[in-house]
């Protein structure tokens, strides 16, 4: 990796950067501090839009870097990650985007608690919607700092320590002055940039083998060194039945997590309408499912251009595959056009990083304080003590205009939780900067399928379901996920572990949801028929209507 | 012309009084909220909140809703269980028949690759069912009952406004 690389690669990043931070400023200069706009945008993006600012958001460096790499090491095996994060939108489309349109406001938490009584629910929806943010901004932090050694050869601790530094300040700006406005335009920007590379890299690697993929597979499978085996299952999950009983359990967790997870189902308040939210999905599968299957291109591409070993030998984990390939593809080391294309790859990993934070860190500061700011405060009891029983939207609204110079505005609040949330995600990126990505990604998946589905799709289709249902489905997810981590290899017992030197580890599977999905569905069964409260029909009969026909929505 | 279709939706929304329609109705629903949080049975509630629910109560009952909402259902969950056991198969044979997933087929082009690439024609297909679906059967019908709704509130709210102001005389 010679100088020039890293000049250019640095200079694109920086007008990323430049252009981002402009867009940020534009936005925040007109904006009106409404809780509308700061954490949906307005509600106004049409539905092209917001399906590329949800492929934006969940188009992680983890999938264009991670997936090529582990299709490049494994073969056929990496190419399942790449089938079940799309798969799983089919969750979204059908059960979850448009009802959670209709029947919400902000949050995860606002479409449990519109049946419920609030408080109980609403902090544990906001609990563990911030859990998952966090598991999951770790994991791109940690991506983050890991990319910059592996692409600038600033291999050294400290500048792996800067670039997450860096990188949280960023976005804490972005979100904080932006609000969803200008993370949306970021999102934007960075699917099309994402996608224009991938497809141009596609383009390259394709034509060197003249279009015939046969070529491709065979010359894949040759140089990696396993023969054939190397496109069939088996080279990473094969083996002992442990191994295969994890690839299951993260299987589950791809396709049942991203449902759950709070920056993509906050994205659904940006357009105006249910239908809106349909069609913007649609646009995202679409842009998903071309994304990955030009990341299974490029894999197989890696192993056949550059070689496994070459691959290896860079980076243990295969991160590094897709550089490579476009290192090659340019014309190779040295080369002017192997320059550019490494140095436009390597902006973009990076512009796909900030991103993808920025999108999370606005989730989480939207539960931290709109969910659990907002319930603790007590802003909800005052509400309802004056006697107008208008506790929920309506109470909300006129609440925050007469206290507003007393207490801060729930804005305030999500600005201020954007900056400490940011905060803690570099403190903890930098303390598991060894931890591997790909697990972090697939536990906040997990969390994510464990504690938010399960209470998600009990309290739109299901009439019986309770407040102790609910709060019981939350924390009967969230409580086991995390409990399994800790006992699990991952933190102790292994060589590759968090702690190798203490041995507690009690769960063989590295990834828990095989065991406390289930659970996330059985404590919600069981807390609702064990609960004294009686359902509530009217509640549910006006779900129900809001949900299917967007009466009365936002 | 997808982006024009959002942009009219907008624009209809801010004229509209959709964002008063918000307001009223959910928020009403739990009488009084100290008591929905203590999990008491809330109080009779008051007539305010009494009309929305019976209003919400009655769309519910009616026979125009229960039929988007069985067609909603006919698709939607046959379609979830054919595209869940379909990937779960996936996975499953993965990982417990890997001998049966390479046996090759055309060229380098075994069973595993066939299934892999099955199951993004399938999320295509069943995605672009859906919103044909949605669009053809559910979305005109949707419309209508959400404006029905929407009608009675605001006829519930003006007489309700009405009594109110001929309480207080029109002194203001």
């Amino acid at each position: 990796m010679t100088g020039d690389h890293q000049t250019l690669a640095l200079l694109l990043f920086s007008a990323f950067v430049a252009v981002t931070l402009a867009i940020t400023t534009w936005v925040s200069r007109r904006r009106q501090g409404s809780a509308e706009e700061f954490y949906a945008g307005g509600r106004l993006f049409s539905p092209m839009e917001n399906g590329f600012a949800i492929a934006g958001d969940y188009m992680s460096a983890a999938s264009f870097l991670g997936i090529s790499g582990l299709i490049a090491l494994f073969g056929y095996d990496g190419l399942l990650y790449s089938v079940g994060f799309l798969v799983a939108w089919l969750v979204v489309l059908f059960l979850v985007a448009e009802l959670v349109r209709n029947c919400g406001r902000f949050t995860l938490a606002d479409v449990v608690a519109a049946r419920m009584a609030e408080r109980p629910v609403r902090i544990a929806a906001g609990t563990s919607s911030v859990t998952v943010s966090v598991l999951y901004l770790v994991a791109q932090m940690v991506g983050a700092g890991s990319l910059v050694a592996l692409l600038l050869g600033g291999t050294s601790e400290a500048a792996r320590s800067w670039t997450v530094i860096g990188v949280g300040a960023l976005m804490v700006v972005y979100v904080s002055l932006g609000g969803m406005r200008a993370t949306t335009w970021i999102q934007i920007i960075k699917a099309v940039l994402l996608m224009a590379g991938t497809v141009a890299l596609t383009v390259l690697v394709l034509l060197r083998f003249h279009g015939d993929i046969n070529q491709l597979l065979t010359t894949a499978a040759e140089r990696s060194g396993h023969g054939l085996e190397f496109l069939a299952p088996g080279l990473r999950y094969g083996g002992d039945w442990t191994a295969r009983l994890d690839f299951i359990s993260l299987g589950l967790a791809l396709v049942l997590g991203t449902a759950g997870l709070p920056h993509i189902l906050s994205r659904f308040y940006t357009v105006p309408t249910a239908r809106a939210a349909r069609r913007s999905v649609v646009w995202a599968i679409g842009l998903i499912g071309g994304f990955y299957l030009m990341t299974i291109v490029l894999g197989f591409g890696a192993a056949a251009v550059v070689g496994t070993d070459a691959v290896r030998a860079s980076n243990a984990a295969g991160n590094t595959a897709v550089p490579l390939l476009a290192l090659d593809l340019g014309g190779g080391a040295g080369s002017t056009g192997g320059a550019v294309l490494f140095a436009i790859v390597a902006a973009i990993a990076f512009a796909t990083i900030l991103a993808v934070v920025a999108g999370i860190t606005l989730a989480s500061s939207a539960s931290v304080a709109h969910d659990l700011y907002a319930s603790f405060s007590g802003r909800r009891g005052s509400g309802s003590a004056d006697g107008s029983g208008r506790t929920r939207w309506r109470g909300r609204r006129r609440q925050g205009r007469k206290t507003g110079p007393k207490r801060y505005s729930e804005v305030a609040v999500a600005r201020i939780a954007a900056v400490g949330i940011g905060a803690a995600a570099i403190g903890l990126g930098l303390l598991a900067r060894d931890l591997n990505v790909a697990f972090l990604v697939g536990l906040a998946f997990a969390v994510a399928a464990s504690a938010n589905l399960p209470v998600l799709l009990y309290s739109l289709f299901w009439r019986n379901f309770t407040t102790r249902g609910a709060v019981w489905s939350v924390y009967g997810g969230l409580v086991p996920a995390m409990v399994l981590v800790v006992l699990s290899p991952v933190v102790s017992g292994s060589p590759e572990a968090l702690f190798p030197g203490v041995d507690f580890q009690l769960f063989p599977l590295q990834n828990p949801g095989l065991v406390s999905i289930p659970l996330g569905f059985l404590a919600g069964w069981l807390g609702t028929v064990t609960s004294p409260e009686a359902p509530d029909e009217a509640r549910h009969a006006e779900t129900e209507v809001r949900a299917l026909t967007g009466a009365g929505a936002v | 012309m997808e982006k024009q279709e959002g942009r009219d939706a907008a624009g209809l929304r801010i004229e509209d009084p959709w964002y008063d329609a918000l307001a009223s109705g959910w928020g009403e629903l739990d009488g009084t909220g100290a008591a929905a949080y203590a999990l008491v049975p809330p109080p009779e509630p008051s007539p305010a909140a009494r009309g929305t629910r019976d209003i919400y109560l009655e769309v519910h009952r009616s026979a125009a809703f229960q039929e988007v909402r069985a067609r909603y259902r006919m698709f939607v969950v046959p379609a979830t269980l054919v595209f869940l056991l379909w990937y779960l198969a996936y996975v499953v044979a993965a990982t417990v028949a890997p001998g049966l997933m390479a046996r090759p087929v055309a060229g380098a082009v075994n069973v595993a690759m066939l299934a892999g690439l099955g199951q993004f024609l399938t999320t295509f297909l069943l995605t672009w069912a859906y919103a044909r679906h949605a669009r053809l059967r559910r979305d005109r019908a949707a419309l209508e009952l959400r404006w029905s709704v929407f009608d009675q509130e605001r006829t519930r709210e003006r007489t309700q406004g009405l009594s109110r102001e001929a309480a207080r005389g029109s002194g203001r």
